[in-house]
């Protein structure tokens, strides 16, 4: 496998740092190599919070990419921001549940996820970095959903209600990537 | 694991018994994980009113002989080095961690290297060196932090261990080594370690000598380590180093990983360069570097850092002039993209006409 970057940003408190984290535990338990950099700095509640996640078969050099090939955007402040900057014939996940523009860049995909609303629907709208994480998933299969849904079970293993929510919300989101990009094999 | 967690489990890995600290951004996470793990481990946590007092409780535990260890960012190791002068001085082993943020003054808490010289060229006053090592991976920063215990005992000397803000705050998959047996004398055996002196004669750990001729000795055994250091502990790592290579970049640390990037990204184009990494800053890998430096094939030597040029002044001494050496730099907590470090290296391999020295911090020697 190629390297592959995912940046993830949204609001402090939307889960940004943990659906990173998710990600990243599941690409060492696939055995590749993978490093988790946070944004870190004099930040504020409700401020910008971001994290980018590299996974590769070979060791990583920088951990500061300058244009990943997949961005998650959560809110419009990050849509603003990281738009511009995902890598060309890369891809741009936007949670539509806060973001009501779409980028006009034609060299990349777009993929419109309502992350709030299926997390709701769901029965709670903090599992909405959940619903993009499988999203993310579905689209990328850089990780397999097994091995995420592995993670989730070891990190709320003990919490019954919010693995069985966050199981099925991770499922929906990978599913709503393979109806709207189509089944594909691989990066 | 997240840097500074690894880095606190690894102390506690190598049988370190006492941590001091004081919190500061970006390293808080180190204290965070050991209130909780040295209690377990029925070692001592205690954080000090500041940091002159965590150096100085650094001072008085190291004393008695146990594995001590604190860690800082770069306000908090100025104020601790009228103690790192003292405990080199008085020959004890501590360990200490400084993960870098920008300055000076309070500066801010973005990554940065610009405290190589404290570290490396001594920030306390007298003749006396730290042992100076550098990760440039959440997995190095493990096997360095037990190291830094093996070498602060074997030299009963100070030992640092600098890393930038996201050597700390970087998650990456580390391995612990197998629970490592602690090769080191019990304190109580030791002959110098202050422990209780029933039994035998008092023992005294300073760093006063008011003889001139006592502090002159004390000074020359000190330079009898370092010496000793430089035969046995030097450490650098290459990548990609070989005979196509038309330039050489010179980084460590984070920085030398963001070098890799953009060494993988020339080569991919068809341009070769190489990178050597000193993995310990003091001593400097001298020798190695000038016989890389000099070959033929060598252009160019590139040092890039998150400074305004300090470990530069290292190569400059190691190469002596026998090769150009030029300057990248970022400062201040910005980390220089791969883009950035890559178009240095193409001005430099492919000159211009005359290139716009002038735009951003550009700092070129040419050496004669």
């Amino acid at each position: 496998m190629e390297q592959y970057e995912v940046t993830f940003a949204g609001f402090g408190g939307q889960g940004i740092m943990t659906a990173g984290q998710l990600l990243a535990y599941s690409g060492i338990k696939e055995g590749k190599q993978v490093a988790w950099m946070p944004s870190y700095g004099p930040e504020m509640r409700g401020g910008t919070a971001y994290c980018t996640v590299v996974i590769s078969d070979k060791r990583i050099g920088s951990p500061v990419v300058t244009n990943p090939k997949c961005i998650c955007v959560f809110n419009r402040p990050s849509f603003d921001k990281f738009g511009p900057i995902v890598k060309p014939g890369g891809l741009f996940i936007v949670n539509s549940s806060l973001i009501n523009v779409v980028s006009d860049r034609k060299d990349f995909t777009q993929f419109l996820v309502p992350g709030n609303e299926m997390a709701l629907m769901a029965g709670n709208a903090k599992a909405t970095n959940v619903v993009i994480l499988g999203a993310f998933v579905g689209a990328s299969n850089v990780v397999k959903l097994e091995t995420v849904t592995e993670t989730l079970k070891e990190k709320l293993g003990k919490k019954k209600d919010m693995l069985e929510l966050n199981l099925r919300v991770l499922k929906e989101g990978y599913d709503l990537a393979l109806e709207t990009l189509g089944q594909k094999d691989s990066v | 694991m997240k840097g500074n967690e690894a880095i606190a489990e690894a102390a506690i890995r190598a049988g370190a018994e006492g941590y001091f600290c004081y919190p500061i951004t970006p390293q808080s996470e180190v204290a965070e994980y050991l209130t909780k793990r040295m209690p377990e481990v029925g070692g001592v946590f205690l954080q000090g009113e500041s940091e002159v007092a965590v150096g100085n409780m650094l001072f008085g535990a190291a004393s008695t002989g146990k594995r001590v260890f604190t860690t800082s960012s770069s306000p908090g190791i100025s104020l601790m080095q009228e103690s790192i002068s003292y405990m080199a001085g008085a020959h004890l082993p501590a360990v200490l961690v400084n993960i870098m943020r920008g300055g000076p003054g309070l500066g801010g808490i973005l990554p940065a290297q610009s405290d190589y010289f404290q570290a490396v060229k001594g920030g306390g006053h007298g003749d006396y060196r730290l042992l100076v090592l550098a990760p440039s991976t959440v997995q190095e920063a493990v096997d360095l932090m037990m190291l830094s215990f093996d070498l602060a005992d074997k030299y009963r000397n100070p030992v640092m261990m600098i890393g930038d803000g996201m050597i700390g705050q970087m998650m990456e998959a580390v391995e612990f080594p197998e629970e490592k047996e602690i090769k080191r004398n019990n304190p109580d055996e030791s002959d110098w370690a202050v422990n209780g002196a029933k039994d035998r004669k008092p023992r005294i750990i300073k760093s006063l000598f008011l003889d001139p001729h006592q502090l002159e000795d004390n000074s020359w055994l000190l330079d009898d380590k370092y010496e000793q250091m430089k035969r046995e502990e030097v450490r650098y790592e290459l990548y990609k180093v070989n005979a196509k290579n038309k330039l050489l970049i010179v980084s460590y640390g984070t920085m030398a990983r963001i070098c890799q990037t953009v060494i993988d990204e020339l080569e991919s184009e068809g341009i070769s360069v190489g990178l050597f990494r000193p993995i310990t800053l003091y001593p400097y890998p001298m020798k190695e570097l000038k016989k890389e430096a000099v070959k033929k094939n060598i252009k160019t030597v590139l040092t890039v850092e998150m400074s305004t040029a300090q470990m530069l002044e290292d190569v400059e001494r190691s190469i002596l002039g026998k090769k150009q050496i030029e300057f990248f730099g970022r400062t201040g907590g910005i980390v220089p993209t791969p883009d950035e470090v890559k178009s240095k290296v193409l001005e430099l391999i492919k000159p211009k006409k005359k290139a716009k020295t002038s735009e951003k911090k550009k700092r070129g020697k040419n050496v004669k």
